[in-house]
């Protein structure tokens, strides 16, 4: 009991990284009915903003001119990364996505791909291939609860992904912008006529996916501080994964995917060899397509679609 | 947008030469350069005979490109230009002769024509027999997921696992049977017999493909677009972790020491085979109920198309070749290890469909030889190959968001038949 419960603690902060990065597949999904194939290099490209905020940051605060303690370091770093990194975000569909926006979708699925393997080799010839190691910015504090090892990191990471999803299930629901995008996502040929700019909405969207996207490196990076060039590829295609199983464009669909492809992996890996670890989660994802092919949360197949 | 007029009437020269001058053209030209290409290597500055049309040199030492362009002009151009334009004449009268025969019959003959160029062009050195090999190779693998990606317009990721399958299948078979090896015991057969079974091997291969085919087929019937793409994705790695984790085949250290059963003629002739079956299929009736299914499957439904049928019988076709493809692959490298066919290989593919065209033949084959050899020309820039590439691509997807030769057969007759003149139709 102990050791499942130990091991759910561990899977919620695995979840997170996976629930956040999914988050932007299904928001800029909602919009331009697409997937941003170079997200999870946006997450990488985050992580290493956020290594670079958060050592600026911190020879800032050591050299005197502006001491702060690291926590508030910390808060920074997530703020002031999520920020450059949505620039980040808005300059891939500049580039890749808005030219082709009367092209078939699979032509722009391929100009994502493309695009992350520039940012990833881009990263590769700035910074060189060596690994570089996130500065730990709060010391690990560990609980022991009822023989449940729980620290302040863990906590602080599931916290920041729920607030983060929270907030972004708010803005959509409650403010002007997020109404824009619901009825983007309900009809994209009718709203646009209606006023609302598609271009303004879709370098939004894509904002807003690159910052969650930026908190989920920086959340990374203060969990296991290795960041390399290529570490976006496995996350994003697994979160694109959680994206798809919770539903096209659904926030709460993507939250709840990322989680639960975080247990599958945590609990496989438990009961069966760590090799197994993919071949069992996505034979699971695949019998789950199988029997249920539009997710958890989304619409099932309809004459909607654009292919 | 017409050419300039100077190259125009440049170019309206050659417009009367049919496909059969161009192949005595070359033909020419490599024999040419088999002869005499070392000297004139040498007579212009260059150390050795310029493997891929100088292309391999140029970023190595910049400053040898005058040098290499020469001897392309001397070797290529000038024996080419020269052959081409006097025997318009004669060729055309062979073209037309060569047509009246049976159609088996003449695309025999400019197969075999083709073969002796290519064979003669890549017996200068192993480099080239090397890269011809894997361009003939990545042809069928482009060719098999436009079968897919364009024909049936849905996006499937799952070509390299179909190829993996394909490569371990026939590695199994020809390394446990025909040699020696710690891991699968002494050869059970003598290996002399070896070239005769691969065949055998490779189409073992593919019916593997094939078979793991349906785990992508059985749910295409009930879902499209993005679901498929993640199903066929989720296919990839079940592929590539399943046989990593399989200690049968060695699991991630791969399987190596396959016999050197792919020779240039062995993967040439399957390519060949592999263009012919793929092109036939795609502009017979199914493939026509592929192009139904992708424009509206439910119109296609209403006219009695059998929807399940059509994908079943497309996926499990292009899956085969797939396999077929993976197989020469692993006996081209004598190497295969799971590590291959991950996302990078996906990414590869993908490239060279979508840069090619989508819906075309011409388009896989455009495709696979431009990034082929694009890759190759770029070597010598390592890291900076994978900015250049992706850069390309992208350009040809905003500018030609299909494809540069997209929607385009093989015709044969179209291709085999003299040439009047500029003005007529293409």
């Amino acid at each position: 009991m102990v050791i499942f419960l130990q091991n759910l603690v561990n899977a919620l902060q695995w979840g997170s990284f996976y629930a956040l990065i999914a988050l932007g597949y299904s928001m800029v999904y909602s919009i331009l009915m697409l997937f941003n194939f170079a997200h999870g290099d946006i997450f990488m490209v985050g992580a290493y903003i956020g290594f670079g905020v958060s050592v600026g940051l911190i020879g800032l605060a050591h050299s005197g001119l502006l001491p702060m303690p690291h926590w508030l370091i910390l808060v920074l770093t997530i703020l002031v990364s999520m920020f450059l990194t949505s620039f980040v975000g808005m300059i891939v569909e500049r580039v890749g996505y808005r030219p082709l926006r009367n092209a078939p979708r699979a032509s722009a699925a391929i100009t994502g791909l493309m695009i992350g393997i520039i940012l990833e080799t881009g990263n590769l010839i700035l910074l060189g291939a060596r690994r570089v190691s996130f500065p730990s910015l709060i010391e690990t504090a560990t609980y022991d609860v009822g023989g449940v090892i729980l620290t302040n990191k863990k906590i602080m990471i599931v916290g920041v992904s729920l607030l983060l999803s929270l907030a972004l299930h708010q803005f959509v629901r409650r403010t002007k912008w997020g109404m824009a995008m619901r009825a983007m996502a309900f009809d994209s040929v009718v709203v646009p006529l209606m006023g609302v700019p598609l271009n303004t909405m879709a370098a939004l969207t894509f904002a807003i996916g690159s910052a969650l996207a930026a908190a989920a490196g920086i959340l990374f990076g203060v969990a296991y501080p290795v960041l390399d060039p290529y570490m976006g590829i496995v996350f994003g295609w697994k979160a694109f994964v959680a994206a798809i199983l919770g539903g096209r464009g659904s926030i709460l669909g993507a939250t709840l995917a990322g989680f639960l492809l975080g247990f599958t992996e945590i609990f496989v890996a438990m009961v069966f060899p760590s090799t197994l670890r993919d071949l069992i989660a996505y034979s699971i994802i695949l019998l789950i397509l199988t029997f249920r092919p539009h997710g958890f949360f989304g619409e099932p197949y309809s004459a909607r679609l654009r292919l | 947008m017409a050419p300039p007029t100077t190259f125009r009437t440049f170019r309206a020269g050659w417009s009367r030469v049919p496909l059969i001058g161009w192949l005595f053209g070359a033909l020419l030209a490599v024999t040419l350069e088999r002869l005499v290409g070392g000297p004139l290597a040498a007579a212009v500055g260059l150390p050795k005979i310029p493997a891929l049309f100088g292309l391999d040199i140029m970023l190595k030492k910049p400053l040898l490109i005058p040098n290499a362009f020469l001897y392309v002009l001397l070797v290529y151009g000038l024996p080419m230009g020269f052959a081409t334009r006097a025997s318009i004449a004669p060729a055309n009268r062979l073209a037309a002769g060569l047509l009246r025969l049976p159609i088996t019959v003449t695309t025999f003959v400019y197969i075999v024509f083709l073969y002796v160029i290519f064979h003669v062009w890549a017996e200068v050195n192993d480099y080239r027999a090397l890269v011809l090999k894997l361009t003939l190779i990545a042809i069928m693998f482009t060719l098999s997921l436009n079968v897919i990606n364009g024909y049936m317009g849905e996006f499937s990721c799952s070509h390299p696992g179909f190829m993996a399958l394909g490569a371990y299948c026939a590695s199994v078979f020809s390394l446990g049977l025909f040699v020696d090896t710690r891991f699968f015991g002494t050869a059970l057969l003598p290996p002399a017999l070896g070239p005769f079974v691969f065949p055998v091997a490779l189409l073992l291969g593919g019916l593997l493909a094939a078979a793991g085919a349906l785990i992508v087929a059985v749910p295409s019937f009930r879902t499209r677009g993005d679901y498929l793409a993640i199903i066929s994705l989720a296919f990839l790695f079940i592929v590539k972790s399943l046989i990593e984790n399989l200690e049968y085949v060695r699991g991630p250290r791969g399987l190596s020491g396959q016999p050197d059963w792919a020779n240039l003629p062995t993967v040439f002739l399957w390519t060949v085979a592999c263009i012919w079956s793929i092109n036939n299929f795609v502009t017979s009736t199914i493939g026509k109920a592929l192009n139904a299914v992708r424009d509206n499957e439910m119109a296609a439904n209403a006219m009695t198309v059998d929807t399940r049928r059509t994908k079943m019988v497309a996926f499990l076709f292009a899956a085969f070749w797939a396999g077929i493809a993976g197989g020469l692959f692993a006996h081209v490298l004598r190497y295969v290890n799971p590590g291959t066919f991950g996302i990078q290989s996906l990414a590869e593919v993908l490239a060279m469909v979508y840069f090619g065209g989508l819906n075309s033949v011409y388009g896989s084959i455009v495709g696979a030889v431009s990034i082929s050899l694009l890759g190759e020309a770029l070597r010598p820039l390592e890291i900076f190959k994978w900015i250049i590439i992706p850069l390309l691509l992208i350009l040809v997807m905003i500018y030609r968001p299909t494809g540069l030769i997209a929607f385009k057969d093989v015709d044969v007759t179209a291709l085999f038949r003299p040439r009047t003149g500029p003005d007529e139709e293409v």
